[in-house]
Order: structure tokens, then C-alpha cells, then sequence
């Protein structure tokens, strides 16, 4: 299926209409919606993220703290870590241990790991189930859709939240970002 | 010397017309549109339209939490304006968007971003290939200031596959180039060199300075890094020197073990594993964070902000550039003084395909030319000009000439020369935006006079 580099078949010199399908583009423009995007970060509050790591030189903690300088609240959910804490937060060993709302499940786990995961999203309410970069699983998106949760696949939290917010661009990436408009999406 | 147009070039094998470009990152907006809006959004505290020119060394931190999080890397952020600077990084994100990359590094000059391309790829002890019909500064910093740091190299003819392939060992790790050569304007195939390179698992990098990315994408063709010198077309004005690295976010750095310092962690950034951690943008990052930071060549604010200025009008200039170029190329073929003209635009230059293919907008202008009356009469030239520049520039709004075999080659050896294309009685020209009718009138009266 796509993966963040994926390239498209279509001329690049051309214009298009940003609300047509076939012009977005995966990693760039997203083939989800900026405002899809915008709205979960909007609504969300409770992140619980599987695979989290305590190593600091781990992605995923990088994107944990990211998130927490954000104003989410960040669980993470790592059997192998339980009884440390990640970023001031006591690690738990399942989603089905959390005893409060989630609003999106962070997923930094294989992606044959995902459908299990998705089943324990659909079980504790959540709302969104957000698969990091380089992770699919294309079945348990479908399952989680079916049971009424939004699904990204193959981006990363951190960096679509930078992109939309414009702080990607303040390390020289490439957003496709264009606007005269003086406030970003995301602040 | 030889008064043939392309010394050292021999018969080339037909293109191969079943290659057709490989669609590059796609863009909502159009390349006129990208190059006044990308990467400058209003300034959201003041609401300035134009990207300030944010002149200072430092940026006060929210806290120390957020310090330690912005040297981590784990927030995006400014630090210190040798790493990031906000009218840099307009400018970077600006060229990315136009070459269709991922992301960007500015930096001080094209030297400085062939450096910082190559330092943040190669070992010590790895070897790379690169074309031998480069500008001459690029190679003398390849063929005598690398190998001091420990990076070997081949020179091969960027048209010639079997010898491209022939120069490829185990331990080569970049393929190099420029799209349009400076100053033979030699077309490199860009697609044969990005099949070789995707075979050989190794990135492509080409300098398309000379080309500026309204004329040639070559990340549409499957190159990995673009890098340019910004002091030329795309700053236009010759007011200020820069150059940019600007990564395409297509190479998959973590296939095998031939680029540890994005696939590994990395002890220059405390255990950083750059590739995983920033994805498509892993090369821009540890270029930035490790490149720039440890050798230090980092963009003035100002020459951004001039440089950004020029973008705006790129698009414009490069059609003039061209249009001009090629009446200029047409009166030079046609006077009795001149004994060739090495413009691909001209039907009959050896490039002249490969051009039709790679810069169907116009092959720049930049080229060369011979006198019948060699050396001398080049001379001659030079000093009877009154509007052309006699200066060692190119891609500037005004006409500039010069004689390449005394100046900007003078370091190479007689034999490097001739392969460049730069022999002692080849005159430059860098064909501005002047009335093209007053130029040709100043070259006819310094040819005939």
C-alpha cells in the first residue's frame, strides 16, 4: 500500500485541486486531510501510547514529550516497562488498564501487532487508533473503522503535528503548507 | 589546444527513450506559486507579509525543560543561528518545495553544501563517482581537499554508462553530478546515472545549479540529493553567496549497513538514530544537527533574505535567461571570428538530445565558446567588451565573461581542463537579462575591433 514516500503517478508540474483524492500526497500533503488531522488533535486530550519507550534516544519518546509541551496528557502502555515511569508517567502493561477516557491510541508497535491493539481500542472507547510512521495494517484499520474510530496509518504524531503547525518548516522540511493567512492550523 | 566544442567527449550511445521521469513529490500549487509563497507564511507574532530578516545569534528558551528538548531534538525549535535560523529556514523549505524535496539545509556557499552532502554520507575510506565535466572549483575540493578527508574518488563521463559502472566499487557510497555542466554544458543522463545508482544501491546527487529547478527537476529523473550553489540563479542578482542540500526523502538509508551515521546511533548526536527517528527527513536532519553544527558553514540571515527575494522571480528570469542565451548562441555560430559554440540549445551540440529531454524549458545560459584566433583573440575579447562583465560569476541578472583556462580553472592541470571543457581558448559567458540586441551589438564590436 503507500508508505510516506510513496510516489505518485501524475505530473508534477501540474495544479490540482487540493480537494481531489488523487492529488494528495502521502507524506506531504497527507492523504488525510489536513482537517481531519486538525480535528483530532483539536478534540483530543488522553493519548494512551503502545510500545512507548523509557530509552530517550527512542522515537517514541521523543514523541511523548513532544506531545506532553502540547498539553496532552500521555499514557504509556509497555508490559516490558511496567512499575518505571516514562516522562513523570507510570507505565502501564495494557490499554485495558486504563481506568479514564482515551481519546487516541499512539501505536509504535509491529504492525502484526495492530490487531490486537485495535481490539483493546475498540474495548476502552477510544476514538482514534494512530499508527506511527512506517507501521500498517490495513485489516485492523478496516476492523477499527467498522467500530466507529478514525484510523491514520504510517505518520507520526509528532511531525504532522509540526507540519501543521508550521514548525516543520523551521527545520527547512517541506510541508506543501501555502497560506497568506496569518495563524497556522495548529498553534 | 583543440578547437573542437567538447574536447575529450567521444560518440555517445543513443538516449534509451524508454526511461520516462519518475513523477517527483507532487505539489498542491504550481511552481510560479511556490516560488513567492513556499516556505514564508505572514510572520504570526507581527504579521509581516515578507520573511523578516532575523538577524541574531540566539533564541531565549521557554524553560529549561524545553532547552534540553530543542538540543535533544525532541521539539522543533531555534537554538542557535549556526543550526537554525527562521530566514534560513524559509529560504530551505522554499527550495525544497520547488526541487519537489522532502527537506533542505542552507548553507554558506555550493562548496559548503558539497561538503556537508558529502561529509554527512561518506566514512572515511569510502570512495565516490563523480563526473569529470564539473565546475572547476568543485573539482579541485573533490580531487584534493577530500582525499584529505579520507574520501577517495573516480571521474567518469556522466554520458558514458560503461564507464560509470566501471568506477563503482564496494566501497562507494554517492554518485555525483551536475545536470548541466559548468562550463561545458554537457546534459548529464540523468536517468541512466539514477538506474545505475538504484542498482548499485547508492544516491544519486546532483548540482543543479546551472539548471535551477525551473528548468530541470532531477529528482524527477530518481535523484536522492539536489544541491545548488544559491550565490547563482536562484539568488539571480549576484548580491550574495549560499548553498543549499535538499534531500528528495526517497532513499531508504536503513537497507543495508552502508550509512551508519542515519541507520545506526549515533555517538556524534548521543545514540540518535537519525534515519528512524526523523523518517524521510533523516538526511536533512543529521546534516543539520551534525554536519552544519560540527563544521560550521552556516547561511547569514541577510544573504537569505536576498536570496528568498530573488526566488520570487526565478521563474521569470530563467525564461529571459534562456530566450537570451539562445540569440546570443545563434549570433556567436554565425560570425566568421568564432570557431565553435558549446551551447545544447544549438541543434547540433553533442548534448542536444539529452537537453531536449532533461531541460525541455532551455539549457540554461551559461556556456562556452572558441575564437578562431585562440587564446589571444579571446583576450582581446574580454577587454574590448564594455556591457559584458569580465568577472569569475554566473546566473546573475547582468552578462558576464570570462576566460575560465586563467580564472576559475586555473588550478587544474592543462589535461583537467581540456576535459572540462575550459581549454585555453574557451571564453565563459553567463547571458543576463539585458536587451539581447545590446548584447550581441558590445560582442560584435569587441569581436570585430
Amino acid at each position: 500500500m503507500t508508505s510516506p514516500i510513496r510516489m505518485l503517478e501524475a505530473d508534477p508540474g501540474l495544479a490540482c485541486d487540493p480537494a481531489d483524492p488523487s492529488c494528495a500526497v502521502p507524506g506531504v500533503a497527507g492523504e488525510y486531510a489536513d482537517d481531519l488531522l486538525v480535528g483530532i488533535y483539536r478534540s483530543a486530550r488522553t493519548v494512551a501510547m503502545v510500545g512507548a519507550s523509557p530509552n530517550p534516544m527512542r522515537p517514541s519518546y521523543f514523541v511523548m514529550k513532544y506531545l506532553q509541551r502540547k498539553g496532552y496528557r500521555v499514557i504509556p502502555v509497555n508490559p516490558v516497562a511496567v512499575g518505571q515511569a516514562i516522562l513523570g508517567e507510570p507505565v502501564v502493561a495494557d490499554l485495558r488498564d486504563i481506568t479514564e477516557p482515551v481519546d487516541v491510541v499512539d501505536v509504535f508497535r509491529r504492525p502484526d501487532a495492530v490487531p490486537g491493539i485495535v481490539d483493546a481500542a475498540i474495548a476502552i472507547g477510544a476514538k482514534v487508533v494512530w499508527m506511527q510512521l512506517g507501521i500498517r495494517n490495513d485489516i485492523a484499520a478496516v476492523t477499527a473503522e467498522a467500530a466507529g474510530l478514525t484510523v491514520v496509518q504510517d505518520r507520526c504524531m509528532k511531525i504532522e503535528y509540526g507540519r501543521l503547525s508550521g514548525e516543520l518548516a523551521w527545520s527547512g522540511i517541506n510541508g506543501d503548507r501555502i497560506t497568506s493567512k496569518r495563524q497556522a492550523l495548529l498553534g | 589546444m583543440s578547437d573542437t566544442p567538447q574536447p575529450g567527449i567521444g560518440e555517445q550511445p543513443p538516449l534509451d527513450s524508454s526511461e520516462t521521469p519518475e513523477p517527483a513529490r507532487r505539489s498542491r500549487y504550481g511552481i510560479e506559486t511556490r516560488s513567492i509563497h513556499a516556505g514564508s507564511p505572514p510572520e504570526p507574532v507581527t504579521g509581516a507579509r515578507n520573511v523578516p530578516i532575523f538577524q541574531t545569534t540566539a533564541y531565549v528558551f521557554e524553560d529549561a525543560d524545553h532547552a534540553a528538548s530543542l538540543f535533544d531534538l525532541q521539539t522543533f525549535g531555534y537554538i542557535y543561528s549556526r543550526i537554525t535560523n527562521p530566514t534560513v529556514a524559509a529560504l530551505e523549505a522554499r527550495v525544497a518545495s520547488l526541487e519537489g524535496g522532502r527537506g533542505a539545509v542552507a548553507v554558506a556557499s555550493g562548496h559548503a553544501a558539497q561538503l556537508v552532502a558529502f561529509y554527512t554520507l561518506l566514512e572515511p575510506g569510502d570512495h565516490f563517482v563523480g563526473s569529470r565535466f564539473l565546475y572547476g572549483g568543485s573539482l579541485t575540493q573533490l580531487s584534493h581537499t577530500f582525499p584529505r578527508l579520507g574520501w577517495q574518488g573516480t571521474l567518469v563521463d556522466p554520458r558514458d554508462e560503461a564507464e560509470v559502472r566501471a568506477a563503482i566499487t564496494p566501497r562507494t557510497r554517492l554518485l555525483f553530478t551536475e545536470s548541466l555542466s559548468n562550463p561545458a554544458a554537457v546534459v548529464a543522463d540523468l536517468a541512466m546515472l539514477a538506474r545505475v545508482a538504484r542498482e548499485h544501491h547508492i544516491p544519486l546527487v546532483v548540482d543543479n545549479t546551472m539548471a535551477s529547478p525551473i528548468l530541470c527537476r532531477p529528482f524527477e529523473w530518481g535523484a536522492d540529493i539536489v544541491i545548488h550553489s544559491m550565490t547563482k540563479f536562484l539568488g539571480g542578482h549576484g548580491t550574495s553567496m549560499g548553498g543549499v542540500v535538499v534531500e528528495s526523502g526517497r532513499f531508504d538509508w536503513s537497507a543495508d549497513d552502508r550509512y551508519p551515521g542515519l541507520s545506526r546511533p549515533d555517538p556524534a548526536y548521543h545514540g540518535l538514530t537519525f534515519h528512524e527517528t526523523f523518517g524521510d527527513f533523516g538526511f536533512t536532519m543529521k546534516a543539520r544537527a551534525v554536519a552544519l553544527r560540527d563544521l560550521g558553514p552556516a547561511l547569514s540571515p541577510t544573504n537569505a533574505f536576498h536570496i528568498l527575494t530573488g526566488i520570487e522571480t526565478l521563474p521569470l528570469r530563467m525564461e529571459r535567461h534562456v530566450r537570451n542565451a539562445e540569440a546570443v548562441a545563434r549570433y556567436l555560430a554565425a560570425h566568421p571570428a568564432v570557431a565553435w559554440v558549446s551551447y545544447p540549445g544549438l541543434e547540433d551540440h553533442e548534448s542536444h538530445a539529452r537537453a531536449a529531454r532533461y531541460l525541455p524549458d532551455g539549457a540554461g545560459s551559461v556556456f562556452t565558446f572558441g575564437l578562431t584566433g585562440g587564446y589571444e583573440a579571446g583576450v582581446r575579447l574580454v577587454e574590448g567588451v564594455e556591457l559584458w562583465s569580465h568577472l569569475a560569476n554566473v546566473g546573475d541578472t547582468r552578462s558576464l565573461i570570462i576566460h575560465p583556462a586563467s580564472t576559475t580553472h586555473r588550478q587544474l592541470t592543462d589535461e583537467q581542463r581540456t576535459a572540462a571543457g575550459a581549454g585555453n581558448d574557451v571564453i565563459r559567458i553567463s547571458v543576463g537579462l539585458e536587451t539581447a540586441a545590446d548584447l550581441i551589438a558590445d560582442l560584435d564590436q569587441a569581436l570585430t575591433g
